[in-house]
C-alpha cells in the first residue's frame, strides 16, 4: 500500500464519520480569518514571505510542513503571541472578520480573549484545575463565584474532561497526566469563550491513545468554533482537518481542501514532502 | 459524547469589537508601569544622591566653602601628614589614611585571595559532592558574620592569642595593641568567601569538554586545573579579586576596632594604623559640628573612598566582559 | 609485554607527586575557613561564659562594683549570657548590663527596613525583568545597581546623614516639627529626621535595595516563561499575568533574598555609626519594652520610629570600645545573640529555598 493509498484510506474513513455527526445542514462558509501578503521578521532573518490564506468559521484548518518552515510562528502571527518576543516585525494584514488585528487601535488583550491558543507542551498554572480553568473568566473582571463554576463545569465538559476531575476541582493541576493536562489547556482556553482557537502542535508530546481523545475533541469542537492546528503528523492533519496548507521555508506553498492536497497535490515539492521523500 | 450540543453562557457571542477603548483595566496597566518604573528609578537617584552629596560638601559648595575650596588638591593628595584636629595648624594630607588602608588592604589580600581561589579550585575540580555541601554553607557562614564581630575578634583573639606570642614573644617585634597586622588577617577571612564563590562560579562555567580535552592529551588533574582551567576562567577570576579588593578597602568596622586610630605613614604592620573609612567612623564618634573644617573633611576622605571602590568595580566589570570567553 | 612498566615513568611519578600536594594545598584552604570559624565561635562562646579573672586592680574595682550592685539590690549573674542580660539595658556596671534596647532597636529597625525594601525591590526587580524589554533604560539600571552593590557601607552612611539625619540642613538649626493629623491622633513628625529609628531604617534600606533588587530578579527569570504565554494567551493583561501568575510563583525565592537582605541590614554597624545611633541608651524606642506596654501605650507605636536608638551591633562595637576588660565579655555575650538571630533568619530563608525546589517540578 502507497503512502497515496494510504492517505486515500483515512479520508474515506473520516467522510464516513462525518455524515454520521453532521446532523445539521452544512452552512455556507463564512471566512473567519484573511491572510493578505504577510512577510514576518526575527530581526533581520525573514521567516514568512508573502503568505496569504483564508479560514474558514467552523472549519479545521491544519498546517503541515518541515520543522522551521515558518507554521508555528505563522500561527503565532494569528493571536500576536509574537508580539512577546523581541524585535519582531511584521507587513501585509491579518484580518479578523474584517478587521485588521494589526491596526494601530486594537487592543492585544482583547483579540487574544476572542483568538485563544493551546501550546505544544501543556502549561497548566501551579494551582488548582478550577484555579486554572477560572483564570481567563477571571482576568477578563468575571467576578461571581456561582458564574465562574458554571462556565469552568461547562468549559472542562467541552474539553471531555469534566467526567475524570469533577471530584476533585481543587486537587492541583500538576497531578494530572499529560493528556489531561493537555485537555485542561484547551479547557482553559474555551473558558475565555474564543471564537478561533489556535493549537501548535497539541498532542505531538502525548502517547497515542491521549492523541486520539484530543483528535476526537477537535471533531467535536469544530461544531461551535474555527481551529487552526499545526501538526508535523501528516497522518493527523488528513484526519482531522477541512483544509491543509502546507509551508516550507517560510512559504505557504499550497493549501487546498484536505483530500485534494493529499491526493491530488498541484505543486512537486507538497507531493515531495507527503510522500516522505523530505521532512 | 453529546458535549457539543450543550447550550450554555459560553455560546452566546457578543459582537466585540477589537478596537481599543478607554478602560480602568487600560488604565491601572499603565499607572502600575509607572510606579514600578520609579521603583527601579529609585537606585539611580540613590546614586545620584551619594554624587550629589559628596560633591557640593567636598568639591564646590553653592552657598558655603566645601573641603576643596579652602584645601588645595595639592596639599591633600601629596601632604605627608593628617592631621584635622589641631587647633592652629590642622593638616589634611591624605597620605598616611591611604597607606592606612592599603596595608590592610594589601595584607587582607595575601591572605585571602590565594587562599579563596585555591578553595574555588577545590570545591570546583576536586571536591566530591559530599563534602561541597558541607564547606559551602560554612562559607555562607562566613559571609554573613557582621564585621563588628571580625573587628572584636581581631582585636581580643588574634592580638593577644596569636601575633604578640609569634612576633613578640619569640621574634622580638614589638606589636602594638592595635595594629595593621590583626585587622589584615580578619580582612583576608572575611574576603574569602567572595572570591570563593565568584571564582568558583567562573571556573565551573568552564565546559567539560575543554578538560576532557587536556586529559586526553596525557595531562594530571593539577596540569588540566591550573593550565587548561584556570586560565580558561581568568577573566572571572580578576573580577573577583578585584571586588574582593574593593570590598577590604571599604571595609570599616574590623579595621575601626583592630587597627587603631593614629594616622601613621608606615609600612610596619605591627603599628597601629588609620584607615578612611576609620577616619569617617571615628569623627562621627566624636561631638563634631555640622559645617567645621574637620565635618568636610569626611565628604573628602568618603569622596577619595568612593572614587578608589567605584573604579575598581568597574573595572571588574571590564575585565569581565572584555575578557569573557564565550563557550557554547 | 610489560604495559604496567611502561605506563610508570619516573617523570610522571613526579607530576602525580606535585599534583597530590596541590590537591592538599586547596583542600587545606577550604577547611581554612572552616577551622577560622570555629575558633572564633568557641573564643567569642569562651568569653560570652565567662568573668575574667580577677588579677589585684580588677579585684578592688569588683568589689566596689558589688558593693554598688548589692545597694541596689540587682541580682547579678554568674555569666555575661544570661536572661538577665536579654532583659537589662546598658549600664556602667558591667554585672548589671544587658542588651535590651538594642534588640528593640533591632527589631524595630528590621520592621521598617522591611517595609520600605520589600515593595521597592520587588517593584524595581518586576519592572526590570518583565517591563523594560532590554531598553537602555534596563542596561542603565542593572550597571548602576551593580555599581551600588559595590559602594562602601559607610558611603551609605554619609548619605544618610545628610539626607536624612539633617536633610541638607534645609530646617534650619533647631529643625521644625510637622503635625499630621491622623484622624484619631496628632503625629509629630520631626524635620530633619534627627538620629531617629526612621533615618537608621531608610539608610540601610538604601544599602540594601540592590541586593535586594537582584535576588528578586533571579527568582522572577527562574519562572518558566510558558506560565507567561500561557496567560497570555489566554486573554490576561501584562500585570494581571504577574500578579496572578509570575509572582506566586516566584515569590518563595524573592522572600529568600529579601530575608538574607535584612540579614545582611541586621548585622550593619558603620553607617547607623555615621548617622549618630546613641551608644549610650537606657530606654527603648517609644518607651515599648514588652508587647504589654505597647498595648498599654499605644501611642508609643507611633513615636517609635522617630525616637533615639541603639541596635546589637551597635551595643556591641560600644562594649568593645570600653577598657574595662568585663564589657569584651559583655560584647561577647551580645555577638552571641546577635549571631543567633541572624543564624534563625538564615534557617528560615534557607528553609523556604528547600520547600521551593522540591515544589518546582512544572
Amino acid at each position: 500500500m502507497t503512502l497515496m493509498q494510504s492517505f486515500s484510506e483515512l479520508m474515506h474513513q473520516r467522510q464516513q464519520r462525518e455524515t454520521v455527526k453532521r446532523s445539521r445542514p452544512v452552512e455556507t462558509e463564512v471566512t473567519k480569518l484573511d491572510v493578505r501578503n504577510l512577510n514576518f521578521f526575527y530581526g533581520d532573518k525573514q521567516a514568512l514571505f508573502d503568505v496569504s490564506m483564508t479560514v474558514a468559521e467552523r472549519s479545521v484548518t491544519a498546517f503541515i510542513g518541515p520543522s522551521g518552515c515558518g507554521k508555528s510562528t505563522f500561527l503565532r502571527t494569528l493571536n500576536r503571541m509574537n508580539d512577546i518576543i523581541e524585535g519582531t516585525s511584521h507587513n501585509g494584514q491579518v484580518l479578523l472578520e474584517g478587521q485588521d488585528i494589526y491596526a494601530r487601535d486594537v487592543d492585544v488583550v482583547a483579540l487574544r480573549k476572542r483568538v485563544g491558543m493551546v501550546f505544544q507542551k501543556s502549561t497548566p498554572f501551579p494551582k488548582s484545575i478550577f484555579e486554572n480553568v477560572a483564570y481567563g473568566p477571571r482576568v477578563a473582571g468575571q467576578k461571581q463565584y456561582k458564574a465562574l463554576v458554571e462556565i469552568v463545569e461547562q468549559s472542562l465538559k467541552r474539553a471531555a474532561l469534566w467526567d475524570e476531575v469533577k471530584d476533585r476541582l481543587n486537587d492541583s493541576a500538576l497531578a494530572l497526566s499529560g493528556g489531561q493536562q493537555q485537555r485542561l489547556c484547551i479547557a482553559r482556553a474555551l473558558a475565555t469563550n474564543p471564537d478561533v482557537l489556535l493549537m501548535d502542535e497539541p498532542a505531538s508530546a502525548l502517547d497515542p491513545a491521549s492523541t486520539a481523545r484530543i483528535e476526537d475533541l477537535i471533531f467535536e469542537l469544530k461544531q461551535n468554533y474555527t481551529i487552526v492546528i499545526v501538526t508535523h503528523n501528516m497522518q493527523q492533519a488528513a484526519r482531522i482537518s477541512d483544509r491543509t496548507a502546507f509551508f516550507f521555508q517560510g512559504y505557504l506553498i499550497e493549501v487546498d481542501a484536505t483530500q485534494k492536497l493529499f491526493t491530488t497535490p498541484t505543486k512537486k515539492q507538497t507531493e515531495d514532502y507527503i510522500t516522505g521523500r523530505f521532512g | 459524547m453529546s458535549v457539543a450540543q450543550v447550550t450554555s453562557p459560553l455560546s452566546i457571542k457578543s459582537p466585540s469589537s477589537l478596537t481599543r477603548r478607554f478602560s480602568w483595566t487600560r488604565a491601572r496597566e499603565q499607572i502600575i508601569r509607572a510606579v514600578l518604573f520609579l521603583c527601579g528609578a529609585l537606585s539611580l537617584l540613590t546614586t545620584a544622591g551619594i554624587i550629589v552629596v559628596l560633591f557640593t560638601e567636598a568639591i564646590y559648595s553653592f552657598g558655603g566653602t566645601a573641603f576643596f575650596q579652602s584645601v588645595s588638591i595639592t596639599d591633600f593628595l601629596f601632604d605627608t601628614v593628617w592631621a584635622p584636629q589641631h587647633p592652629d595648624h590642622p593638616r589634611f594630607g591624605i597620605l598616611p589614611l591611604l597607606c592606612g588602608t592599603f596595608v590592610i588592604a594589601g595584607l587582607g589580600g595575601i591572605i585571602g585571595l590565594p587562599i579563596g581561589l585555591a578553595s574555588a579550585i577545590y570545591l570546583s575540580e576536586y571536591a566530591k559532592p559530599k563534602m561541597r555541601r558541607i564547606v559551602k554553607p560554612v562559607l555562607e557562614i562566613l559571609a554573613g558574620i557582621p564585621t563588628v564581630v571580625y573587628g572584636y575578634f581581631a582585636l581580643v583573639f588574634v592580638t593577644p592569642y596569636l601575633l604578640r606570642p609569634i612576633f613578640q614573644t619569640w621574634l622580638g617585634f614589638n606589636v602594638d595593641i592595635f595594629n595593621a597586622l590583626s585587622a589584615g588577617i580578619v580582612v583576608g577571612v572575611m574576603i574569602i568567601p567572595t572570591v570563593c564563590s565568584l571564582s568558583e562560579d567562573a571556573l565551573r562555567a568552564v565546559p567539560r569538554g575543554l578538560r576532557e580535552a587536556g586529559y586526553a592529551l596525557g595531562s594530571t588533574k593539577f596540569d588540566v586545573s591550573l593550565k587548561v582551567v584556570v586560565p580558561a576562567a581568568l577573566s572571572g577570576i580578576l573580577a573577583s579579586f578585584l571586588l574582593a579588593m574593593a570590598r577590604a578597602i571599604g571595609e570599616t568596622m574590623a579595621v575601626t576596632i583592630a587597627a587603631g586610630q593614629q594616622p601613621r605613614l608606615t609600612l610596619n604592620p605591627f603599628r597601629g594604623m588609620e584607615t578612611m573609612t576609620a577616619y569617617i567612623v571615628n569623627i562621627s564618634l566624636g561631638d563634631t559640628e555640622a559645617g567645621s573644617m574637620e565635618y568636610k573633611s569626611l565628604y573628602a576622605v568618603a569622596l577619595s573612598l568612593f572614587v578608589i571602590t567605584l573604579s575598581m568595580n568597574v573595572l571588574a566589570q571590564w575585565v569581565l566582559k572584555r575578557f569573557r570567553e564565550v563557550y557554547e | 609485554m610489560s604495559v604496567s612498566g611502561k605506563l610508570r615513568e619516573p617523570a610522571l611519578a613526579k607530576r602525580h607527586r606535585i599534583g597530590q600536594m596541590f590537591e592538599w594545598l586547596c583542600c587545606g584552604s577550604t577547611w581554612f575557613g572552616v577551622v577560622v570559624l570555629l575558633l572564633l565561635l568557641l573564643s567569642v562562646g569562651w568569653k560570652a561564659m565567662t568573668w575574667p579573672t580577677a588579677d589585684a586592680d580588677a579585684a578592688d574595682r569588683t568589689a566596689a562594683m558589688k558593693a554598688d550592685a548589692t545597694s541596689n539590690a540587682v541580682a547579678e549573674s554568674a555569666r555575661p549570657l544570661s536572661t538577665r542580660f536579654l532583659t537589662s539595658y546598658d549600664s556602667r556596671i558591667p554585672q548589671k548590663a544587658g542588651i535590651k534596647a538594642a534588640l528593640w532597636g533591632s527589631l524595630w529597625l528590621l520592621l521598617f527596613v522591611g517595609l520600605t525594601t520589600v515593595p521597592i525591590g520587588i517593584g524595581a526587580a518586576i519592572y526590570l525583568e518583565e517591563y523594560s524589554n532590554e531598553g537602555r533604560w534596563k542596561r542603565i539600571i542593572q550597571v548602576n545597581l551593580s555599581n551600588l552593590a559595590g559602594v562602601p557601607s559607610i558611603v551609605y552612611g554619609i548619605l544618610g546623614l545628610t539626607v536624612f539625619v539633617r536633610m541638607f540642613g534645609l530646617f534650619g538649626h533647631d529643625g521644625k516639627v510637622l503635625d499630621l493629623n491622623l484622624g484619631f491622633t496628632v503625629l509629630a513628625v520631626p524635620l530633619p529626621f534627627e538620629r531617629s529609628v526612621i533615618s537608621g531604617a531608610l539608610t540601610l534600606s538604601l544599602l540594601v535595595l540592590p541586593t535586594v533588587i537582584v535576588a528578586a530578579q533571579e527568582a522572577l527569570r527562574a519562572v518558566p516563561s510558558s506560565i507567561r504565554t500561557a496567560s497570555y494567551a489566554l486573554g490576561a493583561t501584562q500585570w494581571q499575568t504577574i500578579r496572578h501568575q509570575v509572582l506566586p510563583a516566584a515569590m518563595p525565592g524573592i522572600m529568600t533574598g529579601v530575608i538574607l537582605s535584612l540579614s545582611r541590614a541586621m548585622g550593619e554597624t558603620a553607617p547607623l555609626i555615621m548617622i549618630g545611633a546613641l551608644t549610650y541608651l537606657a530606654r527603648c524606642p517609644g518607651h515599648i519594652d514588652s508587647l504589654s506596654s505597647a498595648w498599654e501605650h499605644p501611642s508609643g507605636l507611633l513615636e517609635a520610629p522617630f525616637d533615639v536608638f541603639t541596635s546589637l551591633p551597635i551595643q556591641i562595637f560600644n562594649w568593645v570600645s570600653r577598657a574595662q576588660p568585663e564589657y569584651d565579655h559583655l560584647a561577647a555575650a551580645g555577638i552571641i545573640v546577635l549571631l543567633v538571630v541572624l543564624m534563625c533568619m538564615n534557617t528560615a530563608a534557607i528553609l523556604i529555598r528547600n520547600r521551593f525546589q522540591r515544589r518546582t517540578q512544572w
